[in-house]
């Protein structure tokens, strides 16, 4: 994808003590700390309610913190206008209606890269490399809004993605998209996250984040309850059990098994390893 | 007599300006018998709520298009029976389930149905009551809809459905916009419903693992039409053939192929009952 050839410097995401109530509600987040590092690709997981999207906000500067900081690159957030973190903290709405506004494809794409300043050459080459990339081309010139829910989703994330911002979030990207579809979006993501910047999608697929993520922090209630890389992370029955997440199948197999709860492979090619050692074993005894 | 009878049915959706008509479905057969519990698969854009639309009459009543072929439900041909009387025993629950709901409160929202049919106080109350405690939402009558979580909501809808008796349950992927605890309270559900009733159900999703613990027949939609039929073991334990139509298989019949490739096994599963049984055994012979 020659739109991604060009490598980023990834930013530094931080929330430190960070505390966030609307307005006569009790807290949303209770004193978070998190930080992900420049070029980290990071999966924000929880239920709904779990406070995730409040949490990801701060990080373009949609919500501002009650107390506690949210730097950015290693600035504060609060001092930076929300069109400056726009350039570099690229969001991608769950619901793609929320973000499409223009009147062709081709319009909803070049608008990012034209408030960024950029030449009338270089966002006309930013689109249609981004056209090229997402499979749009036949639907430049049609209304965005008029397109399937998968091609729109497509056609936002393809807008952001034309800004080329060193950090990006998705919320929950895969929600309603087939198996194909996912795949794709996923290649693409690990593809921008190669080139050095930040990636953190929000979900609540244990699932996903077992199959292609490799940092993960959990969420619960507003409060953070676990961070580190998700193989660690996710292998911890009784965490996600206590969250209300669902173990992928191959995880409640493992348990059924008798697989070791400490350590339960949750994707496929995990518990094909730990089944070939557990069968092993039982072979050395027997010898 | 099948609960759904549908042959050689075509739709296209009314043609935008002096374009050509754009055939969604191309020749769709399937019989569906009484009692039974169908599920229904196939990559975004295939035409899978086209055809929930076409058994309850929608299409092509209320959105005009271009029809081929006939789709006939308990012996009433659902393009020339009214929406309304196909209702009574023909029950939808849309994708955006939400959209659905409208009334002040649960109860009301449950009522609004049989209350349109003209059926006495009494019988009202009675259906009501059963519908809420169906889906479990009996000591919720009295709270608004909208402050409801997303598994309420969904169950809610079901409800609505429900009590309109129908012999005929068409749902649209109930479980795709909720979290893993919405995802759970809807999945049993439905399969307690599916064990229990004698009604027919057809259940549109994209979760193959759900599928197979509770469908006595798969189908998968290609190009408009019906690429495979069958019994769940024998269409979602092939998960080569299932990715090449763009649907993701069972994650359990993918561990069975991915064990069989790197040890040799012979596993055959796509259940976690069976799976498990599976794989004791194998365990049993390996000490």
């Amino acid at each position: 994808m020659h739109a991604e050839a060009q490598s980023g410097t990834g930013l530094r995401l931080e929330a430190v003590d960070l505390t966030f109530a609307y307005p006569d509600r009790p807290p949303a987040l209770s004193r978070v700390n998190l930080s992900v590092e420049r070029g980290q690709y990071l999966a924000l997981l929880g239920q709904n309610g779990a406070g995730k999207t409040t949490l990801a906000k701060h990080f373009n500067g949609l919500l501002r913190p009650s107390s506690g900081q949210v730097l950015v690159g290693g600035r504060e957030a609060e001092g930076q206008g929300i069109g400056e973190l726009a350039h570099q903290v690229g969001y991608v709405f769950q619901n793609p209606d929320h973000q499409i506004f223009a009147g062709t494809t081709r319009e909803e794409i070049a608008f990012g890269p034209r408030n960024q300043g950029l030449t009338k050459a270089e966002i006309d080459e930013r689109v249609d490399e981004s056209l090229e990339a997402f499979g749009l081309v036949d639907q430049a010139d049609m209304p965005p809004a008029m397109l399937g829910y998968g091609t729109r989703r497509k056609v936002a994330l393809a807008s952001v993605l034309a800004m080329r911002p060193e950090a990006l979030i998705l919320d929950e990207p895969t929600s309603g998209l087939d198996r194909r579809s996912v795949i794709e979006l996923m290649v693409m993501l690990a593809n921008y996250n190669h080139r050095g910047r930040t990636v953190i999608v929000i979900t609540h697929d244990v699932r996903l984040v077992a199959d292609y993520i490799p940092q993960c922090a959990v969420l619960q209630n507003g409060t953070l309850v676990a961070q580190g890389p998700a193989r660690t992370v996710l292998s911890q029955a009784d965490l996600i059990a206590s969250t209300g997440l669902s173990l992928p199948p191959v995880g409640r197999l493992a348990q059924r098994v008798g697989m070791p709860d400490a350590e339960l492979p949750l994707d496929v090619a995990s518990f094909c390893m730990a089944y070939r050692s557990m069968r092993g074993m039982g072979m050395e005894r027997d010898a | 007599m099948p609960s759904i009878d549908i042959q050689d049915f075509h739709y296209a959706y009314p043609p935008l300006g002096r374009d050509e008509p754009e055939w969604v479905l191309r020749g769709v057969d399937l019989t569906v018998e009484a009692g039974s519990c169908v599920g229904v698969m196939g990559p975004t854009g295939v035409g899978k709520s086209t055809l929930c639309q076409a058994i309850v009459g929608i299409v092509p009543q209320l959105t005009g298009g271009i029809v081929r072929g006939r789709v006939t439900v308990l012996g009433m041909e659902a393009r020339s029976t009214s929406v309304a009387d196909l209702a009574q025993r023909v029950g939808m629950v849309f994708q955006d389930s939400e959209s659905q709901l409208f009334n002040l409160t649960v109860e009301e929202e449950v009522a609004f149905g049989p209350e349109n049919c003209g059926l006495p106080p009494e019988e009202i109350g009675d259906r009501v009551d059963w519908a809420l405690a169906t889906v479990g939402l009996i000591d919720d009558r009295h709270r608004s809809p909208y402050e409801l979580s997303g598994g309420e909501k969904q169950r809610l809808a079901i409800a609505a459905v429900l009590s309109m008796s129908p012999e005929v349950l068409v749902l649209d992927e109930p479980t795709a916009h909720l979290d893993p605890r919405g995802k759970r309270e809807i999945q049993s559900l439905v399969a307690g419903m599916a064990r229990d009733s004698g009604r027919t159900i057809f259940v549109v999703e994209q979760d193959a693992d759900w599928l197979a613990e509770l469908v006595d027949r798969v189908v998968v939609l290609s190009g408009g039409r019906v690429a495979l039929v069958g019994p769940p073991e024998s269409i979602l334990g092939d998960p080569e053939t299932l990715l090449g139509l763009g649907v993701g298989p069972p994650q359990l019949s993918e561990l069975a192929a991915s064990l069989n490739r790197r040890l040799g096994t012979g596993f055959g599963f796509t259940r976690l009952d069976e799976a498990a049984r599976q794989l004791k055994e194998d365990l049993a012979g390996a000490r």
